[in-house]
């Protein structure tokens, strides 16, 4: 299973105005592995997961799944592995019926539409939104937007799973069934996130941005606990390890 | 503008009515496709003063309506749409042609005028055709028809980003819209000063919500290449679609049916 095996080898990316999206990353990122990416905004999050899809290509060094390195000769390949799911679930639904959209991947890599059809119905189902499959897509809360935003990727049957703020504009309710889907999952996850309870629930190992540069690699619980770091790269703790505000424990 | 919202949520009434299972949704889209073009070419084949001739040809939408449980309203709003471009190019065939070619309760008509209205005729029915095959086929499947007919891929891409990219810029317009009139209270649309900038935020903002959803596309493996769904052969029952509607505006174009139902109206009155 090595070719699950994410790698950010010196990898910098620096946008067409100067800005420095990504500076010099070294990532290793093992199969099976749920990986919460924080940083304060603008920090580069949005912008190692696309690089990793191959949205935007590195300025210098290479990422590589397994043995294939992420080059536009092997993105077919590569966006078959990883399902990714963006910030805005709206950007991804774009056919008339959510069953058109999480059709839309199968479709396009050639699978019969007997298998189309048998991965719609695998995804909905593992998602929770069987039932939601003739609906129009705009039509949807914003929670099951999300849903059916994860059933497209997950219809390409993926081994990586990159999201991009996943629970924003979520309510509490539709934020819990997220994780509790999430927690299901045995892909290898890799989360970009500001929510940092969702990181604590969620993600074994946090990766910390702060203006690109990668400053903490670790046991989530670890940076969780350190607020000094999370205070210098503008976060905070979760709020589940912040005390009570009205009974002071 | 006030209304951009509503014609966001309107463009996916007809996405909503394709859905449907009726006897008319049923048919080959490929035969709605073929059927709806040789109604498109009788309508517009009639001359430019031949108003009488076109009445039979109502028989079409409304027999489509009917069978395909396709409610009037969003086809009328549809209508309403279509129609400034088309007053807009007739509005001076009166003024051109003055000749007067008959009278009516004492009101002299003028032959521009007839053209005029023959031109609207036309034209609503040309683009209730049109609505009547997206509501009762929709875009995918038109689509898939078309490049059943061997239709190059390039443009069948087009006409499908086009037509997904409408709902985007309402979307944006609605939103900026929104966003304006919060701010602006008391005034009747947006002020003339402002409109440069809007237009130009509107086109910037689509461009970069319609580049997210291309990003989204080639992510599930989309590479300029149109794989839409497939399409089941024609069967007998669409096969005599084809026929009888072939058959019937063939009729309507060579027999001049109004005539003959007012000589019939006549002869049973007499």
């Amino acid at each position: 299973m090595s070719h699950h095996v994410i790698e950010f080898i010196d990898t910098s990316y620096n946008y067409p105005d100067g800005n420095m999206g990504v500076v010099n990353a070294n990532l290793r990122i093992q199969h099976g592995e749920s990986v919460a990416i924080i940083g304060a905004n603008g920090a580069g999050k949005s912008t190692l997961l696309k690089l990793l899809v191959g949205i935007m290509l590195p300025k210098k060094g290479e990422i590589r799944l397994g043995d294939i390195p992420v080059t536009p000769k092997t993105m077919s390949i590569i966006r078959q592995r990883i399902g990714f799911t963006f910030q805005e679930p709206e950007d991804q639904l774009f056919n008339a019926t959510v069953y058109d959209d999480v059709a839309f991947g199968p479709r396009n890599y050639g699978l019969e539409e007997k298998e189309v059809e048998k991965r719609v119905l695998r995804a909905a189902q593992t998602v929770g939104i069987g039932h939601l499959l003739q609906r129009a897509p705009y039509k949807l809360s914003g929670g099951e937007k999300r849903a059916a935003s994860i059933a497209t990727v997950l219809s390409l049957e993926p081994d990586v799973l990159a999201m991009d703020e996943p629970t924003a504009a979520l309510d509490p309710k539709s934020r819990r069934k997220l994780i509790q889907l999430l927690q299901g999952f045995e892909h290898t996850k890799i989360i970009a996130t500001h929510d940092l309870d969702l990181a604590l629930e969620l993600c074994s190992r946090t990766v910390v941005l702060k203006d690109g540069t990668v400053v903490y690699d670790g046991p989530t619980v670890d940076i969780m606990h350190n607020s000094q770091l999370l205070e210098d790269c503008g976060l905070e703790q979760p709020l589940t390890l912040q005390g009570c505000n009205s009974c002071m424990k | 503008m006030a209304n951009i919202t509503k014609a966001y949520y309107k463009m996916f009434i007809l996405d909503e009515l394709a859905a449907q299972d009726t006897v008319i949704h049923r048919i080959s889209p490929v035969v709605k496709l073929l059927v709806t073009l040789a109604y498109l070419i009788v309508v517009v084949s009639y001359g430019k003063y031949d108003i009488m001739g076109l009445f039979p040809l109502v028989f079409y939408p409304v027999c489509i309506m009917a069978a395909g449980n396709i409610p009037l309203k969003p086809m009328l709003s549809g209508l309403v749409v279509s129609m400034p471009l088309i007053i807009g190019v007739g509005i001076f065939n009166p003024v051109l042609e003055r000749t007067v070619v008959m009278t009516l309760f004492g009101i002299d008509i003028s032959a521009g005028f007839i053209s005029f209205i023959a031109l609207l005729f036309k034209c609503c029915l040309t683009v209730l055709a049109a609505l009547l095959l997206l509501s009762t086929t929709g875009m995918n499947k038109i689509s898939a028809a078309l490049h059943r007919m061997h239709v190059p891929k390039v443009f069948i891409m087009q006409l499908l980003l086009t037509y997904r990219y409408i709902s985007v810029l309402l979307v944006e317009a609605s939103r900026i819209y929104n966003a304006y009139s919060l701010r602006a209270p008391g005034q009747n649309g947006i002020n003339s000063k402002v409109w440069g900038s809007l237009i130009g935020q509107l086109l910037l903002r689509t461009y970069d919500r319609a580049y997210r959803v291309y990003q989204g596309m080639k992510l599930r493996g989309f590479d300029n290449q149109y794989y839409g769904v497939n399409l089941q052969k024609a069967t007998k029952i669409d096969k005599w679609y084809l026929v009888g509607w072939a058959a019937f505006f063939l009729a309507a174009r060579f027999i001049n049916i109004t005539m003959l139902l007012g000589l019939l109206t006549i002869e049973v009155i007499k």
